[in-house]
C-alpha cells in the first residue's frame, strides 16, 4: 500500500534532471544491496583500482568489511593497501592535491558518489569509455564527456573503442555505430565485464548509504506500529465523539 | 495528588489555564481534515527542535568540518541517520502542513474580522519558517548549501545602492564561507527558532482570544442573552467565555479534538515515516543529489534548483528578466498574502457561502501556486518562461479580482446555525 503510494507520488513529480551534462539513456543497472557476493567483489575492484587515486574518506574499513561480511583479518590482509588500522577512513595512497596537478582536477571523493550521480549513471559511465587519442590520457567517456581519468579497467575491459559496422539500410551500404566493443585483449569476457560494472556499482550504492538495508527494516516495524496505532486512536476518536451530533 | 495541585494553583494558574485553554476551551464541532494541520505543525516544530538539538551534539559549524561531521552523523553517530532524516524530512514535512493550514484559512476566510492579526501573527511564522528553512539548507555545505545560498544572497544585491554592500553584510564576507557558515548555524539553532516559538506562542493566544472558526464560517459565539438555555452547548466551559457570550455548536477542546488530532497525528506519522524510512530524499525533491557532494566555489552546478517548498516564489522571481523587478515581485507575492484580511472585503467567510467567481478564483490561485512550484524546478529556458509569466499574472490576479468582486460579492444565505 505504502510502496504503491510512494510509487504514484514519483510518477505525479516532475523526473528531476539532477544528473549533470549527459541526457541520453542510461543503462538500467540492476543492483542488489543483499548479494554480499556482489558486495565483496565490488570492493575488491573499488580498493584495486579506484583507490589507487580516489578516496572515499567518509566511510571506515571496518564498517564495510562488517557489513558485507568480509572477516577483519582477511579485510586487512588483502584489501587494505595503506597500512592504515582497520578503524581508519579509507583514503587513497596518493595525495589529492599532488594527483590535482597531476590530472587538471584533483579525483573527487567517492564515498556517495552513487547519491550525486544514481546507480545508472555509474553503470552506463563504467562501461562507456572509449578509445579518444585527442585526449591527454587517449580515452573519452560518452557519459562524462572530457573525463579527466586514464581508464585504469583497460586490463579488465580490454581496449574498448567506437565501432562502425557496414550494413545495408534502405538499400545502401551504411557505417552503422553499434556503439563500443572491447578489442578483447582484456582479462574478461563482455559479460563478465558487465557483471564486475554491476558489483562495482552496487558496491558504490552501499557505500553512499550504509544504512540502507537497516533503514528500510526498521521502516516495516515503525510503520507497522504506526498502522495499530491509527487503528487504535480512530476507536478511541469513534467512543469519545459518539454522543456528538 | 488534591492537595499538591491545590499547592501549585495557589501560586501559578495552572488548572484554571488548563481549563481556559484546554478542557474548557469551546471549538465548534464541525471540523474537517484541514482543522488538523495546525496541531501537525506543532507536532512538526516538536520533532525539528528535538532532533535538531540532537544534531547539534555532533556537527561541527565550519566549512572545513561541516561536511565531514554531517556524514560522521549518518555512518558513525548511532541513529544519526535517523535523526538527520527526521530533521530534513520534517522541514519539508513543515511546509506541506503549513501550507494546508494556509490553504484552509483561505478556504474558510478564516483572516476575516475578527482574526486579522491572527492571520497576520500565522504569515509572521511562515516567513520565519522560510528564513529557518534556508539557513539550515547551507549547513551541511554541500553543492547545493553553496550555491543555493549564492542565489538567494545575491538577490539582495539587487536593491539599489545598498545592495552590494548589504549582501557582504549578510555572508560577512565577500563570498560565501565560513563566515557565513557560523552565523546561519547561530541564527538557525537559537535566534529564528525563538523567534518561532514566539511568534506560535502568540499566534495561539491570538487564536483563543478570538476563538476558532470553522468550515462554515457561522460564529459559534453569539451575543449573551440571544440563545435560548436549551439551543445552547450543554458542555460546562470556562466562566470566561459564557459570561460574555452564549455559545454554540461547540464542544470542549479536550477530549474531544485532543483525541481526533491524535489520530490526524497517527495518519501523518505513517506518512512521515514512509519518507524517512523508504524515501528520505523524496527523488531528490527533499535532499537534493548534488547535496551529496561537498561545496565547492570553483564548480557551479549546471543546474541550481531550491527546495521545493521555495520554487513557486522562485518561478515568480525568475518569471521577469530584470532582477530587480524579480526580487520586487517575489517579495511583493508574500506582501499580498499578508493583506488579504484587507484585501477581502467580503462578509460571508466560507466558500461554501460565496459566489461561483471566487471559488473560481480561489481555484486559479491554488493550481498558479502548484504551477509556479513545478516551473521553480526546471530551467529558466524557452516555454518555461512564458508559463512563469502567465502564472505569476495570475498569482497577482488573484488578490486583484478579490479586491474588486468582494466588496458587493453575491453570496449564498449563511445557515442560522453550523451544518454538518
Amino acid at each position: 500500500m505504502m510502496k504503491r503510494f510512494l510509487l504514484a507520488l514519483a510518477f505525479i513529480m516532475p523526473s528531476a534532471v539532477f544528473a549533470a551534462g549527459y541526457s541520453g539513456p542510461l543503462d538500467k543497472a540492476e543492483i542488489d544491496l543483499t548479494d554480499n557476493a556482489s558486495l565483496q567483489r565490488g570492493a575488491q575492484i573499488f580498493m584495486n583500482y579506484c583507490m589507487g587515486c580516489h578516496n572515499a574518506q567518509y566511510q571506515r574499513y571496518q564498517r564495510t568489511f562488517n557489513d558485507i561480511g568480509i572477516p577483519l583479518e582477511l579485510g586487512e590482509e588483502y584489501m587494505q593497501f595503506t597500512g592504515e588500522a582497520v578503524g581508519d577512513h579509507m583514503y587513497s595512497a596518493i595525495d589529492t592535491e599532488a594527483a590535482g596537478e597531476w590530472f587538471g582536477i584533483a579525483p573527487p571523493d567517492l564515498t556517495m558518489v552513487a547519491r550525486v550521480r544514481g546507480a545508472d549513471w555509474l553503470y552506463t559511465f563504467f562501461r562507456s569509455f572509449y578509445v579518444d587519442q585527442a585526449r591527454p590520457f587517449g580515452v573519452n567517456n560518452e557519459v562524462f564527456s572530457n573525463v579527466g581519468m586514464p581508464w585504469v579497467l583497460e586490463e579488465l575491459q580490454g581496449t574498448p573503442r567506437k565501432t562502425w559496422e557496414r550494413r545495408m539500410v534502405d538499400g545502401e551500404m551504411k557505417d552503422v555505430y553499434v556503439g563500443i566493443r572491447s578489442d578483447g585483449n582484456g582479462r574478461l569476457s563482455s559479460e563478465e565485464f558487465d557483471q564486475a560494472m554491476l558489483d562495482l556499482t552496487n558496491f558504490l550504492v552501499y557505500m553512499g548509504e550504509p544504512m540502507q538495508l537497516e533503514r528500510k527494516r526498521l521502516g516495516y516495524f515503525v510503520i507497522g506500529f504506526l498502522i495499530v496505532l491509527l487503528l487504535w486512536t480512530i476507536f478511541l476518536k469513534k467512543e469519545y465523539w459518539r454522543d456528538i451530533k | 495528588m488534591k492537595a499538591l495541585i491545590e499547592w501549585i494553583d495557589k501560586r501559578i494558574p495552572m488548572t484554571n489555564t488548563m481549563r481556559l485553554h484546554v478542557t474548557q476551551y469551546p471549538a465548534p464541532k464541525n471540523f474537517n481534515f484541514w482543522y488538523l494541520m495546525g496541531s501537525l505543525a506543532l507536532v512538526v516544530l516538536v520533532n525539528q527542535i528535538v532532533t535538531g538539538i540532537w544534531l547539534t551534539m555532533n556537527y561541527t559549524p565550519s566549512a572545513e568540518d561541516a561536511f565531514r561531521s554531517v556524514e560522521y552523523i549518518m555512518r558513525d553517530v548511532e541513529y544519526g541517520w535517523l535523526l538527520r532524516y527526521m530533521h530534513s524530512t520534517g522541514a519539508s514535512a513543515f511546509f506541506v502542513v503549513v501550507y494546508l493550514h494556509m490553504m484552509r484559512g483561505l478556504m474558510y476566510g478564516s483572516y476575516q474580522k475578527p482574526r486579522e492579526l491572527l492571520w497576520v501573527f500565522g504569515m509572521l511564522i511562515f516567513l520565519v519558517l522560510m528564513a529557518e528553512a534556508f539557513m539550515g539548507y547551507i549547513l551541511p555545505w554541500g553543492q547545493m548549501s553553496y550555491w543555493g545560498a549564492q542565489v538567494i544572497i545575491s538577490l539582495f544585491g539587487a536593491i539599489p545602492y545598498v545592495g552590494d554592500a548589504l549582501t557582504t553584510w549578510i555572508r560577512g564576507d565577500y563570498v560565501i564561507s565560513g563566515a557565513t557558515l557560523n552565523r546561519f548555524f547561530a541564527l538557525h539553532v537559537i535566534a529564528l527558532p525563538l523567534v518561532l516559538v514566539i511568534l506560535v506562542f502568540l499566534h495561539l493566544i491570538a487564536l483563543h482570544e478570538v476563538g476558532s472558526n470553522n468550515p462554515d464560517g457561522v460564529e459559534v459565539k453569539r451575543k449573551k442573552g440571544s440563545i435560548p438555555k436549551e439551543e445552547q452547548s450543554k458542555f460546562e466551559f470556562h466562566e470566561r467565555y459564557t459570561s460574555k457570550y452564549d455559545i454554540v455548536d461547540s464542544i470542549p477542546f479536550h477530549p474531544y479534538y485532543t483525541v481526533k488530532d491524535l489520530v490526524g497525528l497517527a495518519g501523518f506519522l505513517i506518512l512521515f515515516a514512509a519518507v524517512i524510512f523508504f524515501a528520505p530524499t523524496m527523488g531528490g525533491y527533499f535532499l537534493e543529489p548534488p547535496n551529496f557532494e561537498i561545496a565547492n566555489p570553483m564548480k557551479t552546478p549546471e543546474h541550481i534548483a531550491p527546495v521545493w517548498y521555495f520554487t513557486p516564489f522562485y518561478a515568480i522571481l525568475r518569471a521577469v528578466p530584470i532582477k530587480l523587478l524579480g526580487v520586487i515581485l517575489m517579495f511583493a507575492s508574500i506582501v499580498f498574502l499578508f493583506l488579504i484580511p484587507w484585501i477581502d472585503r467580503a462578509k460571508v467567510r466560507s466558500t461554501r457561502y460565496r459566489s461561483g467567481f471566487h471559488k473560481a478564483n480561489l481555484t486559479q490561485f491554488v493550481i498558479s501556486f502548484i504551477v509556479l512550484g513545478y516551473l521553480g524546478v526546471q530551467p529558466a529556458e524557452g516555454i518555461y518562461v512564458l508559463l512563469a509569466q502567465i502564472f505569476t499574472f495570475l498569482y497577482f490576479a488573484f488578490f486583484v479580482f478579490l479586491w474588486f468582486y468582494s466588496k458587493n460579492e453575491k453570496t449564498k444565505p449563511l445557515p442560522e446555525r453550523l451544518t454538518k
